[in-house]
């Protein structure tokens, strides 16, 4: 190339000449532009002139109605009501409080109502109509199209409205939709799909609502509408049909979750309930739960403050939020990783004094036994829960060790449940402590993590996960909540294939023989013992109990002298049949005190409604059934 | 002492009747289209004549600072724009999927929006500065000079904006002297990369394209925004429906319609004529700035006042292509009409720097 340019004279030449070749491409695509002007204002005038002044064309969204949701058995979860509502549209209905005072001698409006219909208004920047009152009653529809002509503006539309006919049961697992906010349109933005939107106000805001959102939406359709000067529809000119949003089929069993809700009574807690071969959630419960009716049209205050502000936290979806520490539930891994590392025989044996003690320290590390269990061997130490046992199990084994195990069973980190908000629980390690705290493991806090107490903290979820891949010999499940979509454009149905997530290296014997002594937990002598009375098949279950405070050196937990929000949560897992796996299940009952009183027999309701469908009644209050003795 | 006639004559000679006139008329145009287009929103028009304010000071400025000075700071203004980009990058806010804004303290800035201007003035200095000796390693370096920040944009993604920060640079290598031979090269490049283009196009991008080609396919999502302002426009007729009466804008059919959009209102309420007046102006303007460049007396100050006015056309030409319906829809403001602070700021710094090449043009550097 030769650019050098030496001669001020033949840079000059240069750049004239360059302006030159720009100005002439200046000037053709300045023909082109006016060329275009032309052919759009001049001669497609007439064309263009009565698509928008003598018959305007509007192109009108219809919104597709929303996907079902429906149970494994068929049962509606999740359904579109038609409803009429009362709408008013601001820039035509004059004095808004003079007319919500009118209006409200014709049909019922409450202050919430005004309150939210405020709210809306303002969300829509006062530009659209807003709706006053939803679900109008038959009378209030007659009332108010008698005087309809003392009202500009206010308009009854029929909409389609979500409805949740089991009200406040599986609330936490189905989730609910809500108005359009700005957040939501942000997001819509993000992922270009403001267009899909256009006409649609809610959106799913939580569980499988929220995040089978695109599968529930559709596709919205459009109708180009030829309107007289007044904006009133005259015909339609052309029209793509939407297409309805997919429906689903959830794994839960709706008359299990039911009937797991129930045996809860009212205590606080959660229960996961998975079928341990496919990873199908069949139950999910988190107690109290809500009632997701309210927040579809946007919750008024006093609900939303009620519920926002309960000590019971009905809005914390426990089962996969709450992080607890697992307690005693984890012995039986805990004595398959023994087994599995070769650090512990079956038949070796310790002598329980009641406590353990590193040598030369005088600090008890207790058992929930006072004076102990005598000589304990593996078999013994899970039916009854020994913790000296597994105290020293953990002193061998080493906290990083035992982070390894664990994690292979899922502890730590997500399952990867398909809704959204899973807590990630936490398995310690040394390298963890060091990250976290900037400090060294110390040997006793190996020691209580041996028996699930310390940093250790799992969700109800994980828990039931980690039974559901015992029961399943090592094989993990990814635990879903949706079984099928069925495709509303096509009526094809796609099943959603199980998933494996990991198959873990364990020998089958030694998970027999884990398998065997939970069994024998139900068993006479074991520490569930009454909740498996007269179980026709075998259950193989563990108790828990998890402190929420501590215990000082040599004083004693005691139930009665502890308020209620400070008592022990107590914790149950189990799988059955234990020769046949079919379920495997997680309870945890808040303040409960110990597994075996409050949270086994909850299981033991949920196994034989799902195994023998049986009726299942409420579990006594934890006042009722007031022992203080027995521990875990 | 000055006298108050030599004070005001120093103080208003650089302004440029020609640049200046047009100027206020095509304002004066931009405030009566933007009240209608707001509908009838006093307070949006005084928040864009406090814009102009602040745009007219800072046009000011840059004409009454001779080229030469301007030079001296090219290269740091570019190195804060390209700090600037790489902290969006990093640390930008994300905002409808894109990272373009950055927070400095109570400020929200644009980089890219300074980019515009902080290129062509780079480019211009590194020929300036290079001289005599300008050869085919020099393109190569205004090459990279362009393509690292253009790189950033695209990847905000603002695929817009970026096509503008990389032609107002490539109208300075253009005036420069870079060869038609790999001018030619280049389009022919373009011109096969094309499918390849498409390929890594993101769906919305592709989606545009496609509604070039037929806006009545997608009526309600990207070919909703043409088809508006084709109808609008067309509606308009020869002579306009007259101020305040458009129905396109008013029935809100139209997106945008004070900004990216504002030409739609514009056509639909002043017709033909109306949009024959504006381009008028406009090509006053450029032809105008493209005469200034070639009577500046340095290079540098011939290649920022080539690129500045050719930056005016390419702007006037996109968004009236867009809103005509004969190139894809890009978020680019129309000179002077659209709503918005920093493209107005943007574009009299333009226009400052043009009456400051015209003004100076005797000056020689020492």
């Amino acid at each position: 190339m030769r650019q050098t340019l030496r001669d001020p004279q033949q840079e000059r030449w240069q750049f004239q000449l360059r302006l030159k070749v720009l100005s002439g491409f200046i000037v053709i695509l300045c023909l082109l532009l006016v060329a275009r002007l032309v052919w759009l204002q001049v001669v497609s005038h007439g064309y263009y002139h009565t698509l928008a002044e003598a018959n305007r064309i509007s192109i009108v969204p219809i919104v597709p109605n929303r996907g079902l949701i429906l149970d494994r058995n068929g049962m509606v979860l999740a359904e579109n009501n038609s409803t009429y509502t009362l709408e008013i549209n601001p820039a035509r209905s004059g004095d808004l409080d003079t007319v919500i005072d009118q209006l409200s001698a014709l049909v019922t409006i409450t202050p919430s109502d005004r309150k939210l219909f405020r709210k809306l208004l303002d969300e829509a920047h006062g530009l659209s109509p807003a709706p006053i009152r939803s679900r109008l009653t038959e009378t209030e529809i007659a009332r108010f199209s008698v005087n309809r002509y003392r009202f500009p503006g206010v308009e009854i539309q029929a909409r389609l409205i979500r409805n949740y006919p089991l009200g406040a049961s599986a609330s936490h697992l189905i989730g609910y939709i809500g108005r359009i906010n700005e957040a939501d349109q942000d997001r819509l933005d993000d992922q270009d799909l403001t267009d899909q939107y256009r006409g649609t106000n809610h959106i799913g805001k939580l569980g499988i609502e929220g995040h089978y959102e695109q599968e529930l939406h559709g596709v919205t359709g459009s109708e180009q509408v030829e309107t007289d000067a007044g904006g009133h529809g005259v015909r339609s000119l052309a029209r793509i049909d939407p297409v309805a949003g997919n429906d689903l089929t959830l794994t839960i069993d709706a008359a299990l979750q039911q009937a797991a809700e129930k045996a809860f009574g009212d205590h606080r807690g959660a229960l996961v309930a998975i079928e341990p071969a496919t990873g199908e959630v069949l139950a999910l419960v988190s107690q109290p739960g809500f009632d997701p009716n309210l927040f579809v049209d946007g919750i008024d205050q006093d609900n939303w403050n009620a519920l926002n502000n309960s000590p019971d936290k009905p809005l914390n979806n426990r089962a996969l939020r709450g992080q607890y520490p697992p307690g005693s539930t984890v012995k039986p891994l805990m004595a398959l990783a023994a087994l599995t590392l070769g650090k512990r025989s079956t038949a070796y044996k310790i002598p329980d004094p009641g406590y353990f003690s590193f040598p030369g320290s005088s600090h008890r590390y207790r058992d929930w036994r006072e004076g102990g269990h005598g000589w304990v061997d593996m078999h013994l130490s899970i039916v009854q829960s020994c913790d000296t046992y597994y105290y020293s199990l953990a002193n061998d084994l080493g906290i990083d060790a035992m982070h390894d195990f664990f994690t292979q069973f899922g502890f730590g980190q997500k399952t990867g449940l398909d809704i959204d908000g899973e807590m990630p629980g936490l398995y310690p390690s040394t390298e963890w402590k060091q990250k976290r705290f900037k400090q060294d493991w110390y040997g006793g806090e190996t020691v209580i993590s041996g028996i699930g107490q310390g940093y250790v903290l799992a969700t109800p979820l994980q828990l039931a996960q980690a039974m559901a891949t015992l029961a399943n010999n090592g094989v993990m499940m990814r635990p879903h909540l949706v079984r099928a979509i069925r495709d509303r454009a096509t009526g094809s149905i796609r099943a959603i294939p199980p998933e494996t997530v990991r198959s873990l290296q364990l020998k089958q014997a030694d998970i027999d023989f884990v398998r065997d002594a939970m069994v024998d937990v139900m068993k006479p002598g074991g520490t569930a013992a009454q909740a498996g009375t007269g179980a026709p098949y075998l259950i193989a279950g563990k108790t828990g109990t998890a402190q929420v405070v501590g215990v000082r050196q040599g004083e004693k937990y005691s139930e009665s002298r502890t308020a209620e929000r400070n008592r022990d949560h107590a914790l149950f897992v189990a799988f059955a049949p234990a020769d046949q796996p079919k379920i495997a299940v997680a309870v945890l009952v808040e303040n409960g005190g110990h597994g075996g009183s409050i949270a086994a027999p909850i299981a033991r309701q949920v196994l034989d409604f799902y195994l023998l469908g049986q009726k299942v009644k409420a579990v006594p209050t934890a006042n009722e059934s007031g022992e203080d003795s027995a521990h875990d | 002492m000055p006298t108050i006639k030599e004070l005001r004559t120093r103080l208003l000679a650089p302004l440029d009747p020609t640049l200046f006139n047009t100027s206020l008329l095509l304002m004066a145009l931009g405030f009566v289209v933007l009240y209608s287009a707001s509908g009838s929103d006093m307070g949006k028009v005084l928040s864009q004549v406090r814009n102009l304010g602040l745009a007219f000071m800072a046009m000011w400025a840059m004409a009454i600072t001779p080229p030469h000075k301007i030079e001296r700071i090219v290269f740091p203004i570019y190195g804060v724009a390209l700090v600037a980009l790489l902290g969006v990058a990093l640390f930008g806010e994300v905002s409808h999927g894109a990272r373009r804004w950055l927070h400095l303290g109570p400020l929200r800035v644009q980089p890219s929006e300074l980019m515009k201007i902080a290129l062509p003035l780079a480019l211009a200095g590194y020929f300036e500065w290079r001289g005599k000796a300008i050869n085919w390693r020099d393109f190569v370096v205004a090459a990279l000079l362009l393509l690292v920040p253009v790189g950033l944009v695209v990847r905000q993604p603002d695929l817009g904006t970026a096509l503008l920060i990389a032609s107002s640079g490539f109208y300075v290598l253009y005036f420069a002297g870079l060869s038609w031979k790999v001018m030619g090269g280049l389009f022919a490049a373009g011109l096969a990369a094309m499918p390849l283009v498409w390929h890594v196009m993101h769906d919305y991008q592709k989606k545009r394209i496609l509604t070039l080609l037929d806006p009545t396919q997608d009526p309600l999502g990207a070919g909703y925004h043409t088809l508006q302002s084709m109808i609008a426009l067309g509606s308009g007729g020869m002579f306009g429906k007259g101020w305040l009466r458009g129905t396109q804008s008013h029935l809100d059919f139209l997106p945008e319609h004070t900004t990216d959009f504002v030409f739609a209102v514009f056509g639909e309420e002043f017709g033909l004529l109306g949009a024959l007046v504006f381009l008028t102006a406009m090509l006053v303007i450029i032809t105008r700035g493209l005469f200034i460049a070639n009577e500046g007396s340095t290079p540098f100050a011939r290649l920022v006042a080539g690129s500045l006015s050719m930056t005016l056309f390419t702007y006037t030409f996109v968004n009236m292509g867009m809103v005509s319906g004969i190139l894809p829809v890009v978020g680019v403001p129309l000179p002077f009409l659209s709503y918005g602070g920093t493209s107005l700021v943007t574009l009299f710094i333009s226009i400052g720097i043009l009456m400051s090449v015209h003004h100076h043009r005797k000056l020689v550097k020492q």
